[in-house]
């Protein structure tokens, strides 16, 4: 018997990060924009997209790849505004990994502007995946608490734009928005934040604004 | 509670490695894991100990060095160890840094009985 020590210094997540690359390669070769929401259980990401239905029609086209541990609903709710969209259901996992976006991508309509993906609602786990996504999006909801960024590092730091959701219930709320802007911002000076309230329709077209200029700047880079 | 995914993807390298080295048992696994991985070293080694039955690492140990986040400002070149995850120069209080270390999520090493 012989005994052997091996240096190996691979990441655990590189079979993912492989994927996300091909799926990133691909998506942006086609000039599409993805766009990888993160948030917890009922922070409002589905009605975000519902917001950008309406807003980004009809000059642009949007899809959608909805994750979810059970049932078609959110899938269900893009449909009824006319939108494609795809669910994953993954049955327990509290995450989506990219491998599982593996079938979809050859059926995204190559005029595609916009693909949103929308995670499990978690903040903590999806976190470590690369879905091959150009923006990351982590909402986060008023009633939830402004002390939320420093708990969830790894979401606030990895994300490139932050949404504050129900903005309208703040008057009713310990909720301070400096503060949770200011505290998302210390972990993560680059993010862009946004104030909305989907209910008033406050912010949803800075937004909107928001992901029709990156995808510009996508278009730009890659021509 | 991704650790179990994560377990996963480990022993499909290290089953791959015990391969190529036509290893017989795999007696320590070393992993290096920051402070901003992402994951709970304490449920990776709940995870590690709960997938290695049956496995060629059966016997295996594993060993987890945490890696504490340490940046670098880009404007006064300090470079410190951050606890508390606050992307500001102690120094001179800019906010342009360079994350230097604390995002691992890797397996450095592994001892094999051939």
């Amino acid at each position: 018997m012989q005994k052997k020590e091996i240096l190996v210094l691979e990441e655990l997540l590189g079979s993912n990060k492989k994927i996300a690359a091909e799926i990133r390669g691909a998506l942006t070769e086609r000039g599409i924009l993805t766009i990888n929401l993160l948030s917890s259980p009922g922070a409002g990401k589905t009605t975000l997209l519902e917001r950008m239905a309406e807003r980004l029609k009809p000059e642009f086209k949007m899809a959608v790849i909805e994750g979810d541990i059970e049932t078609e609903r959110d899938a269900e709710r893009i449909r009824a505004k006319g939108i494609p969209a795809w669910q994953i259901i993954t049955g327990g996992a509290c995450h989506l990994e990219a491998k599982m976006l593996g079938k979809i991508i050859p059926q995204i309509p190559p005029d595609l502007d916009f693909l949103f993906i929308e995670n499990v609602g978690n903040l903590v786990c999806p976190a470590s995946y690369d879905l091959g996504e150009a923006l990351r999006c982590v909402l986060l909801s008023t009633p939830e608490g402004d002390d939320k960024p420093k708990k969830y590092p790894k979401a606030f730091t990895t994300a490139d734009c932050l949404i504050l959701t129900k903005a309208d219930l703040v008057p009713h709320l310990p909720f301070d928005i400096e503060r949770a802007t200011k505290e998302a911002l210390d972990i993560n000076p680059k993010l862009k934040t946004f104030v909305t309230s989907a209910l008033k329709g406050i912010g949803m077209d800075a937004v909107a604004d928001f992901f029709i200029s990156s995808l510009l700047t996508l278009r730009k880079q890659d021509a | 509670m991704h650790e179990l995914s994560i377990i996963a993807n480990l022993f499909e390298i290290l089953e791959e490695k015990a391969e190529e080295k036509k290893a017989k048992k795999i007696t320590l696994v070393k992993l290096q894991v920051g402070a901003l991985s992402g994951v709970v070293p304490e449920f990776l080694k709940t995870a590690f100990d709960i997938y290695k039955k049956d496995t060629i690492a059966a016997e295996a140990k594993l060993e987890i060095e945490n890696i504490p986040l340490k940046i670098k400002c880009l404007k006064c070149g300090q470079e410190e160890v951050k606890e508390d995850f606050i992307f500001i120069c102690e120094k001179c209080a800019s906010r342009d840094l360079k994350t230097l270390a604390g995002t691992e999520l890797l397996l450095e090493k592994v001892k094999l009985e051939i």
